[in-house]
């Protein structure tokens, strides 16, 4: 196995954790959290590639790994203050029961 | 394959695991944390500092601390009374485990067609810089302004209400 | 004796027989629009019908005076006029009418009578409610009766004979509200009945042997020896041939209509027809279309006849004709009823027409035929004055010294009781001594001679009872009895001058009338007084006659017994007058047998209906409610449960697949992974080369 096999079969894992995490958990705040573990892994793929792909001076990777990093941060405020926002409105984070998007 | 990286890969795997199986909402966000710390140490492991550094100080200093802040705004740290896991959790962990297959094989299959880069790249803050400002100046604009906008965003979805009753 | 018929070939049709189809045609237009019109009309109902009548007349008399004509410039007319009516691939079946002296007498007859009781009927009928509807009936039966008198073929004579049939149910069921009349009705349609159903068996084997129906068609017709001959040779069952088979099957017809033994039963009980009806129809016209019938056909009778000798037909014919007259005159003898004495004196005068057509021929048979209808309308019309006069009596015990009351009605009834029971110089005698003198010269036997010589010494009798009973002795009635109207009266001298004169048509002196039907030249010789045998047997059968009218005034004249003494000659024999009284018991006879099975019969054809066919209609009614009972059941749990189900299991389904949108973020989170993964797995593994 290569390096880079490793690298990236340690985030497809922490990928999968991470879904694992954001279908099964009922908190919702677990689920961001699931989320953020899936962009991670997702930035572990990018850096991963840089390093061991050709023309690692165009620091595409990296580049690209910060910028994932920026957005997921706002994401993650934005998220979470929505689920303050349901919390206050619903009394719960529950997921399970909150079933009024459909139809 | 060195040690570190299996000591690292064992961290963050764990820290992972950790995050999404704990009862204690308050464990899981510490969890996470070490799970972030591994990845950390991953990119420095992997030549790639600023990522590293910028993991740390965004991921760690700030995402986590934000979870835990929406912990304790909402009462997250109280055990749920039916179960943490939801009803059907068998099914997500079924296609979590069919994603990870899937990944997987794509994975193997294919690794062997990507030539190896053995040498590791010498990269300074100042070559970052640098390509912040010429090739990358347009995506780093709209992140401020992303940035910006999910600021506004987040207080105004979050910010009580005139005169609402809480 | 029997003369061969001597006639012209067939001529081009004149003018006269080419409108003869008027003479029927006008009086049943007549009835048609008489039916139309509403009750209260009557005066235009009967002028309409008489109207119609006496323009019948005067054609019947123009085509009289033509044959007249023809006869008397040495060439006999026998002329038709024929047309086909129906085409079945190469047979037809044609229709046509004929004029010859035959037809030419009897339509004179028939329209003139037919005339004078119309107008007869006006006194009668004149407090009736339904006047109208009875001209209207009387013009049909003209219109019907001179149909059968002009047809050329026994087709058409069949129909119109039907439609006499008709109109006689009509007519003596007139009074329909009065259940003997309805009764004798339906009697007198269903035994013609039984003879009509031999005559059309025999004319549909004529038809099927010749292939015709006409009787006289240049040579082709059914009467003319090419078809007799044919008719001749072919077997038939029993020894006979053809031809006497089919006469017999058409004689069987005219017995019935002409009431001939033992179809005799219904003329008795057809006096509940009011009078008129009963002098029109079963005296002069429609009884004697039966005797006519046989005249018409009596080339048929008489084919195959040897030299001197006689065919089965004629024979059989002549000797129901000479039964009949006696049993007829005996039942006559004890009856009390003014009308049912001459309706059993009409049976008994038919019996000596038939006779006389089967002994001397068509001229012998039809001389009397004549004779009769005058003094025999002449006799009913009488009557109908008497029980007019008498209000409404028609029993002749409560009768009597009328000839004081009513002295025209006594004047004319008796001429005609002259002239029926035979008395020198009347019509009668004449007629019923050619009838004599041919069942003299006889050869086959003596007996109808004798049978007939009885019948006319009981004719005697009857009627000099019977005028004894109404007109002589004291008046034993209800009410005051008076002469009836002129109307009525009128005819009445009409018609008893005929009954005076009309016999010296047929003298042996002056055989005017067979010579007319025979194509002879006829010419006034005393001598025919002398040939041997006429003086003695005029001798005989006047002494005979005589006898009979002392006897009967021996017993009965003057002496008007009262209603419930039993009758003179009642108390002399008691057993032979109730069964004369009785009517010999024919009709007990017919109602213990074919009655009996009719209604045994007609019983079981109820029960099979009901139970049987009956029983099979409910039996598959009930099983076709059975099949809808199964099918309901079928459609409700099968086809209607299935298509609920489907519809039930379509709605789970839905319901199941609706769980997918549960609202729930996590749902559709996992389905966006599982699309993911299946997308990739497409990917990679198309890329797998």
């Amino acid at each position: 196995m290569t390096p880079l096999a490793g690298y990236l079969l340690v985030a497809a894992l922490v990928f999968a954790i991470g879904l694992a995490g954001a279908l099964t958990r009922r908190n919702a705040i677990l689920v961001l959290i699931g989320i953020e573990l899936m962009l991670n892994a997702a930035n572990l793929n990018l850096i991963a590639f840089w390093r061991y792909g050709p023309h690692p001076e165009a620091l595409t990777g990296v580049m690209f790994a910060v910028f994932s990093i920026a957005v997921a941060a706002a994401e993650a405020a934005v998220g979470l203050g929505l689920v303050i926002s349901i919390y206050r409105h619903a009394r719960t984070t529950d997921l399970d029961k909150m079933n009024r998007m459909k139809g | 394959m060195t040690i570190v990286f299996w000591i690292l890969a064992a961290l963050t795997v764990a820290g992972g695991l950790a995050a999404v199986t704990l009862r204690n909402t308050v464990h899981c966000a510490l969890a996470v944390t070490a799970a972030f710390a591994g990845l950390a140490l991953l990119f420095l492991q992997l030549d790639a500092q600023f990522a590293g550094f910028a993991q740390i100080l965004v991921y760690i200093g700030a995402v986590a601390i934000l979870v835990v802040f929406a912990i304790l705004l909402t009462r997250g740290s109280e055990t749920a009374e039916h179960g943490v896991f939801s009803r059907t959790w068998l099914a997500g962990l079924c296609i979590a485990a069919a994603v990870f297959a899937v990944l997987g094989w794509a994975v193997l299959r294919s690794v062997n067609a990507i030539p190896q880069q053995a040498a590791a790249p010498v990269v300074s803050v100042k070559d970052i810089g640098n390509a912040l400002m010429s090739r990358y100046v347009l995506p780093l604009e709209i992140v401020a302004l992303l940035l910006t906008a999910a600021l506004v965003g987040a207080v105004m979805v979050a910010m009580h209400e005139k005169g609402e009753a809480k | 004796m029997q003369e061969a018929l001597q006639f012209t070939p067939q001529v081009v049709a004149s003018s006269i027989a080419k409108i003869l189809w008027l003479i029927p045609a006008v009086p049943m237009v007549a009835a048609g629009v008489i039916a139309l019109m509403k009750q209260p009309r009557r005066k235009a109902a009967a002028g309409l019908a008489i109207g119609s009548l006496a323009f019948s007349l005067l054609v019947a008399l123009a085509a009289f005076g033509h044959v007249l004509a023809g006869w008397m410039g040495g060439h006999a007319v026998r002329e038709t006029v024929n047309f086909t009516w129906l085409q079945f691939g190469s047979s037809n079946v044609d229709l046509g009418w004929v004029l010859d002296p035959l037809s030419a007498v009897m339509m004179v007859m028939v329209t003139f009578v037919g005339l004078l009781i119309f107008i007869y009927s006006t006194g009668y009928m004149a407090h009736d409610e339904n006047f109208t509807r009875f001209f209207c009936f009387l013009s049909l039966f003209a219109g019907a009766m001179l149909g059968v008198v002009i047809a050329n073929s026994l087709l058409l004579l069949f129909m119109c004979w039907e439609l006499v049939g008709l109109t006689s149910y009509l007519l003596i069921g007139f009074w329909y509200q009065k259940p003997s009349a309805a009764a004798a009705a339906k009697k007198a349609f269903l035994t013609t009945r039984v003879g009509d159903i031999f005559f059309l068996l025999g004319i549909v084997w004529l038809f099927a042997q010749t292939g015709t129906l006409l009787f006289y068609n240049k040579g082709a017709g059914s009467m003319e020896p090419l078809a007799l001959g044919g008719l001749l040779a072919a077997p038939a069952a029993l020894g006979l041939s053809a031809a006497t088979a089919i006469a017999l099957l058409i004689f069987a017809g005219a017995a019935g209509k002409s009431g001939q033994l033992p179809l005799h039963v219904w003329l008795p009980d057809a006096m509940e027809g009011p009078t008129p009806v009963s002098a029109l129809i079963h005296a002069a016209t429609m009884v004697a279309a039966g005797v006519y019938l046989v005249a018409r056909v009596y080339p048929l009778m008489q084919a195959g006849m040897p030299m001197g000798g006689t065919t089965t037909a004629l024979t059989v014919v002549t000797w129901v004709g000479a039964s009949t007259a006696v049993f007829a005159a005996l039942i006559a003898v004890a009856q009390n009823d003014i009308k049912r004495i001459l309706a059993y004196s009409t049976v008994s005068q038919l019996g000596y027409m038939m006779a006389g057509l089967g002994l001397g021929g068509v001229a012998v048979g039809m001389f009397h035929l004549i004779t009769h209808a005058f003094f025999k309308a002449l006799l009913f019309m009488g009557a109908g004055s008497v029980i007019h006069g008498c209000h409404e009596e028609q029993d002749i015990r409560h009768m009597g010294g009328l000839w004081k009351k009513m002295p025209v009605t006594f004047a004319t009834y008796a001429a005609g009781m002259m002239a029926l029971a035979g008395l020198i110089p009347f019509a009668g005698f004449w007629s019923k001594d050619a009838i004599l003198e041919s069942a003299q010269g006889w050869k086959s036997s003596q007996g109808p001679f004798f049978l007939l010589i009885f019948g006319a010494l009981l004719t005697a009798f009857y009627m000099t009872r019977q005028v004894s009973y109404v007109f002589f002795g004291a008046y034993r009635g209800h009410g005051d009895a008076h002469e009836s109207p002129r109307v009525m009266t009128t005819p009445l001298w009409i018609l008893a001058l005929f009954a005076a004169t009309l016999g010296l048509l047929g003298t042996p002196a002056w055989p005017w009338f067979r010579s007319f039907l025979t194509d002879r030249p006829a010419s006034f010789e005393l001598a025919g007084f002398s040939e041997p045998g006429i003086l003695a047997l005029m001798l005989t059968s006047t002494g005979v006659v005589v006898i009979g009218l002392i006897f009967g005034w021996w017993l009965y004249g003057n002496k008007s017994p009262q209603a419930k003494e039993p009758d003179v000659l009642a108390k002399a024999m008691p057993p032979v007058w109730r069964a004369l009284r009785d009517r010999l018991y024919v009709d007990e006879i017919y109602g213990a047998t074919v009655i009996a099975f009719y209604a045994w019969f007609a019983r079981v054809a109820d029960w099979l209906d009901r139970r049987v066919w009956g029983g099979l209609v409910a039996g598959v009614t009930g099983l076709f409610g059975l099949w809808a009972r199964f099918n309901r059941f079928l459609d409700t749990y099968w086809v209607d449960g299935a298509f609920d189900k489907g519809c039930e299991e379509l709605s789970a389904g839905g319901g199941l697949v609706a769980r997918i949108q549960s609202g729930r973020v996590q749902t559709y989170l996992r389905l966006l992974a599982l699309a993911v993964v299946v997308l990739a797995a497409i990917l990679i593994w198309s890329s797998r080369a």
